[in-house]
């Protein structure tokens, strides 16, 4: 089918919507999560650029985007300039299957959650070939443990989405937010337990603490993006935040009822309750310690799978009866 | 125990072990430190913990100095041996107590006495490929400060 | 390297160098890796990157001159440190103190081993992972110390207040209110550490069962300090050879079971309650009096050598101080409690991941100050 060219101009336009949507989130994120773990820590935060240091986020981009570029030796070049835009792409093309309201929606695909689940694994190459472009050890450890670590996390994950999907009867991301017009996913018994798997193997998914051993700051130095400075690094930052907020987004959809609310309009419901789970990931951030390497494949594998398999049974079961 | 009941026992043992005047340290000949180690270390002494091994330039002589202490008896005692500028080498206790492997690997570096059996005898603080020994009283380095105004 | 074939799998051991700059190793020490993927075969720490020659300086500085180097051996524990000194020279000349100078230098050296300790739990945690709340929670108390010692010597880290004799001044008005409030206001923050992480399960997960150092181990390696009270040995200086006037005050030693490195951050925690209860009883019952003894300004001790030790927030402090009849010391050996802890870890992270060798050497907090010296 031929696109004639206002089609053309109006994917553009909405591209450039999703973009900028997705730019402008990740700053107030990144502003957010400092004022967050201030506050936790008994301290202020960013005050001075700014209301409360609200443009803090765009004097830092300024400053990366003035930083020198350093290549360093013996690097595998290609791979090493190519993992940022790994790292990141995916991340902005899961967007086009979030509902953020009624009608606002890139493209309701009949296959959301099976190429929200597709996508979203491409990151890993990101990370991986960061690790070993750079020619350090550090990188090296850091990104074959983090390779370990999202392909293990990748089963509980989709199992749990897969339940949702058993219960809406589609795979369809606006199909699921109208099937819960009565009540939540959450408030049901089998989806509660989705519901705490999903988040426990999200968060192992994007990298956040209790499971930040890719970029174990304390061991690694700065595991795999120890090599990287300046506007590439920012890439990386930008998306370790964009996944943040797509994780949330997704477990919005699927758990908490996506836009259903009363009184306000959809879109401002789909935020509240979307940042309202990113609050809590940063508490959580901020509070625990980080599990060892093979403690975090012992739990995924010994425990999140297994009680994952017999959810679905489970669910299965009374689906059927 | 008090120490010089302690010194008196090991006297009593190995006759040519001396005790230092005016102190309860004992001196003992370089040839049979390692026997009156070994001595040291088993019950009814008891001495497990072997705490600083120092030495102390004096010149005509180096003295090396062993604090040793039990924890079990809680008692100590201060072993001294004496050995001439031409012949700095004795024997190690790094088998006897551990703790001897880093503290003689101090000792070489700071004044070189070598000891011999030692498993890894290395520079430890000064960089491995120095040259001298820095807390001899000749060690003349032209950098060194002079003594300042009192 | 080593390579070992395993069917047809080949692998090879490979070197990492935790370098000198790196931000979990309390300092610049470098510890090199022999790693098997995340094993560790062996590991070699070198150190001397600090080495300020101090024991050679040492013998080129009066007695008096000498305290403001002592200062910067444990940059941490200031106070204590120089305590051993001074209390090292005094025994040299038999001197006799005055019981207010004994009572002000516990009351410091106290709070200075809760700072100490408060820089050791705030670090441990942040090297385990709980990236920087708890490390924040710890200064926020060690400022209210650092406030009192700025008050009472004018200094926030390197304090350079106990002389020989007794101290460098008398408490100013209205540090006891202070002291008084402060002991008031820790109480329940230790309790708070507690609930924060002592028995977190992923804290649990990481520091249990992760570099136990055995009895035996512990007393052959001269371990001393927390460390070794957290394998089972009750083994403290205050209380087994009782210095200053640490035998009229009531503290229990608090001691682990295992060696592992939870053990020893346990004990660490109970210790800060237990210096609490010292510097409360302290504070209550000083004497009046002049806190120190005359001493002239040519201090010229007779020949004759001595060793005297205390018990540091790391371990015991000992130094072995010859003296020869002139205003220098002849030799002045620094017996630093890290240098032995830190000689025993390279034995206990053999067969331990990457990750818990951070533990290990967080658990047993070296400071490379007194290390190299």
């Amino acid at each position: 089918m031929m696109l004639s060219i206002l089609d053309i101009i109006v994917l553009l336009l909405i591209g450039l919507a999703v973009v900028g949507f997705i730019a402008a989130s990740a700053m107030f994120l990144i502003w957010w999560e400092r004022k967050v773990s201030a506050h936790i820590q008994s301290r202020l935060g960013p005050m001075r650029v700014g209301w409360h240091g609200v443009l803090q986020s765009i004097a830092d981009a300024v400053k990366l985007l003035l930083k020198e570029n350093i290549i360093p030796a013996g690097a595998d070049k290609l791979v090493w300039w190519l993992a940022p835009f790994f790292a990141v792409v995916p991340s902005v093309m899961v967007f086009v299957a979030i509902p953020f309201g009624k009608n606002l929606i890139v493209k309701d695909l009949n296959v959301g959650i099976l190429y929200i689940m597709a996508v979203s694994s491409v990151c890993v190459l990101g990370i991986f070939m960061a690790g070993w472009g750079s020619n350090n050890k550090y990188s090296l450890l850091g990104g074959m443990r983090s390779a370990a670590q999202i392909i293990s996390y990748e089963l509980p994950l989709i199992l749990s989405m897969i339940i949702v999907a058993m219960h809406a009867g589609s795979l369809s991301m606006q199909k699921i937010v109208a099937a819960q017009s009565g009540y939540w996913y959450i408030l049901h018994p089998t989806m509660t337990l989705a519901f705490v798997v999903y988040m426990i193997a999200a968060t192992a998914e994007v990298n956040r603490v209790p499971f930040d051993i890719p970029e174990a700051e304390s061991e690694l130095v700065a595991g795999f993006h120890t090599e990287y400075s300046g506007m590439k690094f920012a890439m990386f930052f930008v998306g370790e935040y964009t996944n943040v907020f797509l994780i949330s987004a997704i477990a919005t959809t699927l758990f908490l009822g996506g836009w259903h609310g009363p009184i306000l309009p959809p879109a401002l419901w789909f935020l509240i309750k979307t940042y309202g789970i990113v609050t809590v990931l940063m508490w959580v951030r901020w509070t625990f310690p980080r599990v060892r390497v093979d403690q975090l494949m012992g739990f995924a594998w010994k425990v999140l799978t297994p009680v994952s398999f017999l959810n679905l049974a489970v669910t299965g079961w009374l689906l059927l009866k | 125990m008090r120490p010089d009941e302690i010194s008196g026992i090991i006297r009593t043992k190995f006759p040519q072990v001396t005790e230092e005047a005016g102190t309860n340290h004992l001196i003992a000949a370089k040839e049979s430190l390692l026997e009156v180690a070994q001595y040291l270390r088993n019950p009814p002494l008891a001495l497990d913990n072997l705490h600083c091994i120092t030495a102390i330039d004096r010149k005509e002589k180096m003295e090396l100095v062993y604090t040793l202490y039990s924890i079990v008896e809680r008692h100590g005692v201060t072993l001294k041996v004496c050995l001439t500028p031409q012949d700095l080498n004795v024997a190690s206790l790094a088998a006897l107590w551990k703790s001897a492997n880093w503290l003689e690997r101090e000792v070489y570096d700071l004044f070189g006495i070598t000891f011999s059996g030692h498993p890894d005898l290395r520079r430890i603080l000064n960089p491995y490929d120095w040259k001298g020994y820095p807390l001899r009283k000749d060690y003349s380095d032209p950098q060194l400060i002079a003594k300042p105004r009192l | 390297m080593d390579t070992q074939q395993t069917k047809d799998i080949y692998t090879e051991e490979f070197l990492m160098n935790m370098g000198p700059q790196h931000p979990s190793t309390h300092g610049v020490l470098s510890l090199e890796l022999k790693l098997d993927g995340e094993f560790i075969r062996e590991c070699t720490p070198h150190i001397g990157y600090l080495h300020r020659s101090m024991e050679k300086i040492a013998e080129n500085r009066t007695y008096t001159q000498f305290i403001p180097f002592t200062d910067r051996l444990d940059y941490v524990a200031s106070m204590n440190n120089n305590l051993a000194y001074v209390m090292a020279v005094e025994k040299l000349l038999n001197l006799e103190l005055p019981e207010r100078a004994k009572y002000i230098r516990i009351i410091v050296a106290e709070l200075n081993r809760v700072a100490s300790h408060l820089v050791a739990v705030g670090t441990f945690a942040q090297d385990l992972g709980a990236f920087a709340t708890p490390l924040f929670y710890c200064f926020r108390e060690r400022e209210k110390i650092i406030d009192i010692f700025d008050q009472i010597c004018g200094n926030r880290l390197t304090y350079n207040y106990i002389r020989i004799g007794g101290v460098q001044f008398d408490l100013p008005a209205g540090v006891d209110e202070k002291v008084k409030e402060f002991v008031k206001y820790m109480r329940p923050k230790v309790d708070d550490y507690d609930r924060l992480l002592t028995y977190n399960t992923i804290f649990l997960a990481r520091s249990k069962d992760i570099g136990v150092l055995p009895r035996e181990m512990a007393i052959n390696y001269s371990v001393t300090g927390p460390s070794l009270r957290g394998s089972g040995v009750k083994w403290d200086l205050r209380k087994d050879e009782p210095y200053l006037a640490y035998d009229k005050f009531e503290f229990d030693v608090p001691v682990g079971e295992n060696g592992d490195a939870w053990d020893r951050y346990k004990v660490r925690v109970e210790e800060m309650r237990q210096s609490l209860r010292i510097v409360e009883q302290a504070i209550n019952t000083l004497p009046e009096g002049d806190p120190t003894v005359r001493v002239g300004r040519v201090i010229k001790p007779p020949p004759s050598e001595v060793y005297c030790r205390t018990e540091n927030p790391r371990g015991e402090l000992g130094f072995y101080v010859v003296s020869d009849g002139s205003v220098y010391p002849y030799r002045l050996k620094i017996r630093s409690p890290s240098f032995s802890n830190l000689a025993v870890v390279p034995e206990l992270v053999k067969g331990l991941k990457v990750a818990d060798i951070v533990c290990v050497l967080g658990s047993f907090d070296i400071v490379l100050g007194e290390i190299d010296r």
